[in-house]
């Protein structure tokens, strides 16, 4: 371990992962803040339910739930990530691995069947799952590329639900399988009586442990592999990377994120019904995935947050809070907004319009990779024209061609 | 030996044993064919062990065709291509580069987000063998072969004259240092036949004989040998020991630099038939 560590420091400390050596004061800052943040993010509840504080606004349990919901979907989308953002894998059935990781705990953990198989084990079993379905589809469609592949998992995202819907006696059909077990730690269970809290820092727990998975992965030689496909297939295979295998591991990886958050989902619902993972399922990670920008882990978790509060909480709540400040202010067509308006009508126009407006103004997405940044504004990039012209200048001082020297004015 | 008919050079028991040894790599009545057109007709075609061999002719001749089934983005229609004495006809891309095979492109097929360095450190992934769990564990053995993997990345870059530029997008950097990284990104893979797909296209004069220079140590420092699709003759007729002219696909002409500008084919195939009536 230690003679490991000998080359890289010989290097004068440059150390041996770049990603981590460039993290800088101010971003280790930025990411304690957070931490902090969303570690105290359900004390306000805690506090007002044991009756210490009375809240000025409605800081009530559906905030959190919502909170623990938008953890599952941070999993997906940092599954889809790997997927679309690292191996440029046009993926837009992804919904339908989801359906397959909740359904396999659903089906596995739940008084359907009399089966409680523990959530703990049920997490690596669906993960196991659903990668194993991410090999199966890909092996026979991965050949094809771009567009193709989009359609082809376009298609497969339909089809899962419809065999859902249409397998009775395994998946109850269009009721749904109900009574999904919660997790239990010894005697206690997370969650029993509606408790969101415990979910929500469970949800928080799987997504430092995925994050860390997957930093890690970017930086080996597998991580290395999916950007060389994503950047141009052809030479990547003539740099002797096996294009077949280095698409499936990224597929199935993807599915298996998939299966622990459908696991997480399931659980925390307790509930599973095909009505769930349909294709707007599909495209609202997808937007997550972008809008956050394609690549980078941060932004990825940003963009889930942001799109899944916007629906849950934003879109709902917003004609409410403008209504009380329309009666507080007399502005009567703020009250009749909230009257007469439902926003959450209006979800896919509104996801419809950010999306455009992030690809004029915004491509790279609310945080971008450092690749994507110098991709989308060459203007910031380092290399200065000073150090361009240096290399002509090295070029023609090392010239020893005399007529080529002698034509110069 | 002596049943076998009408001996074509290609089945001809001596050259494949000689072929062992003397050449890296042996083409055997090598064939590709796109529906009706045949764009590498039966072509023979050695490469002895380090030295530095061109393919010349017209646009069109089939030379970037023939480059491709070398490395396995075509699989011949008929014919053996022997690497070392192996037959690597069929075999994937990726497995033709653990073999030692390494190319650059005729239009530059660089990894364009990605930096100098990351592109050479993916040029060796062949030569790595880190699995996704030894990465995700980051064992002691997978953090003692990514830092072997940078320096040599590194070192490569430094011979190529990159080093300043090994944090920058490979698409960032001029035209000629693009050149210049894919040549890097190939040596990553310890290649022992390189092949370069015009490498000196769209270079200026300087770079140009910066390059000849380059390539000559390269041949000299690393015991390569070198395969070269070239159209400036100032480049082939300097660095090759060995030409073969294709024209329409066929081999027209072979030979050392002088045979070859003498051959009445090769002045007919690039300058038409009345150059050699009248010259």
């Amino acid at each position: 371990m230690q003679r490991a560590e000998n080359p890289s420091q010989a290097r004068g400390g440059g150390g041996l992962f770049p990603q981590a050596r460039k993290a800088s004061r101010n971003s280790m800052i930025a990411a304690a803040v957070i931490s902090v943040f969303l570690l105290l993010l359900p004390v306000p509840q805690m506090l007002s339910e044991a009756g210490i504080v009375r809240l000025p606004i409605r800081f009530d349990q559906a905030f959190i739930n919502a909170a623990a919901d938008t953890a599952c979907f941070t999993l997906l989308a940092l599954g889809l990530n790997i997927v679309v953002g690292y191996a440029g894998l046009l993926d837009l059935g992804y919904a339908a691995f989801f359906a397959i990781g909740t359904y396999t705990y659903a089906i596995l953990a739940s008084s359907f069947f009399d089966l409680h198989v523990p959530f703990w084990i049920m997490l690596f079993v669906s993960g196991l799952v659903t990668a194993l379905f991410g090999v199966a589809f890909g092996a026979p469609t991965l050949r094809l590329r771009g567009d193709y592949l989009a359609i082809v998992t376009l298609g497969f995202g339909e089809i899962v639900p419809i065999f859902i819907l249409n397998l009775d006696q395994l998946t109850a059909g269009t009721n749904g399988i109900s009574g999904v077990d919660k997790p239990a730690i010894g005697p206690v269970i997370i969650g029993a009586n509606n408790d969101n809290i415990s979910f929500y820092y469970l949800g928080l727990a799987l997504i430092v442990l995925i994050v860390f998975f997957i930093n890690r992965l970017r930086d080996s030689r597998l991580g290395r592999a999916w950007m060389a496909i994503r950047e141009d297939e052809l030479a990547a295979a003539t740099m002797g990377i096996n294009t077949t295998t280095t698409k499936l591991w990224a597929f199935g990886l993807g599915a298996a994120l998939s299966g622990f958050a459908g696991t997480f989902y399931g659980a925390h619902l307790g509930f599973a019904s095909p009505q769930q993972f349909n294709f707007s399922q599909s495209v609202l990670i997808l937007c997550m995935v972008i809008l956050g920008g394609m690549g980078n882990l941060w932004g990825v978790m940003l963009g889930a947050a942001v799109i899944y509060l916007l629906q849950t909480v934003v879109l709902i709540q917003l004609p409410t809070w403008l209504g009380n400040l329309g009666k507080s202010t007399n502005l009567d067509f703020l009250i009749s907004f909230n009257e007469n308006v439902r926003l959450t009508d209006y979800t896919f126009f509104i996801y419809g319009i950010i999306l455009v407006l992030f690809m004029l103004f915004r491509p790279e997405g609310l945080i971008a990779s450092r690749r994507r940044k110098l991709e989308l504004h060459p203007e910031s990039e380092k290399i200065s024209d000073q150090e361009r012209q240096d290399l002509y200048d090295v070029r023609e001082t090392n010239q020893t061609d005399t007529d080529v020297r002698g034509s110069q004015p | 030996m002596s049943d076998v008919p009408a001996t074509s050079p290609a089945t001809n028991p001596a050259r494949s044993t000689s072929a062992d040894g003397a050449y890296i790599l042996s083409a055997q009545a090598i064939t590709m064919r796109f529906g009706g057109l045949v764009a590498v007709n039966s072509v023979d075609f050695d490469i002895p062990r380090g030295s530095i061999v061109s393919i010349i002719g017209p646009n069109g001749a089939g030379k970037t065709t023939f480059f491709n089934t070398i490395t396995g983005l075509y699989k011949p229609t008929s014919g053996r291509m022997l690497f070392e004495g192996r037959e690597i006809t069929g075999m994937s891309p990726s497995s033709i580069t653990s073999l030692g095979i390494a190319r650059t492109f005729q239009n530059i097929r660089l990894f364009a987000n990605m930096t100098a360095l990351e592109n050479v450190l993916v040029g060796q992934h062949a030569r790595l063998r880190s699995g996704v769990l030894s990465s995700v564990l980051r064992t002691a053995a997978m953090r003692a072969e990514e830092a072997r993997a940078r320096d040599k990345a590194l070192d490569i870059l430094n011979t190529v004259g990159l080093s300043y530029a090994s944090e920058e997008l490979a698409k960032n950097l001029p035209y000629g240092a693009q050149r210049r990284l894919e040549i890097a990104r190939a040596l990553g893979s310890d290649p022992k036949l390189l092949l370069l797909d015009e490498p000196t296209a769209g270079m200026n004069p300087f770079e140009t004989s910066d390059l000849i220079q380059f390539i000559r140590d390269l041949r000299q420092r690393l015991s390569l040998s070198i395969l070269l699709i070239e159209h400036d003759m100032k480049v082939v007729m300097g660095l090759s020991e060995r030409i073969s002219v294709l024209d329409y696909g066929q081999k027209i002409a072979e030979g050392s630099p002088a045979e070859v500008r003498a051959n009445p084919r090769v002045i007919e195939a690039y300058l038409g038939r009345a150059a050699t009536i009248t010259g």
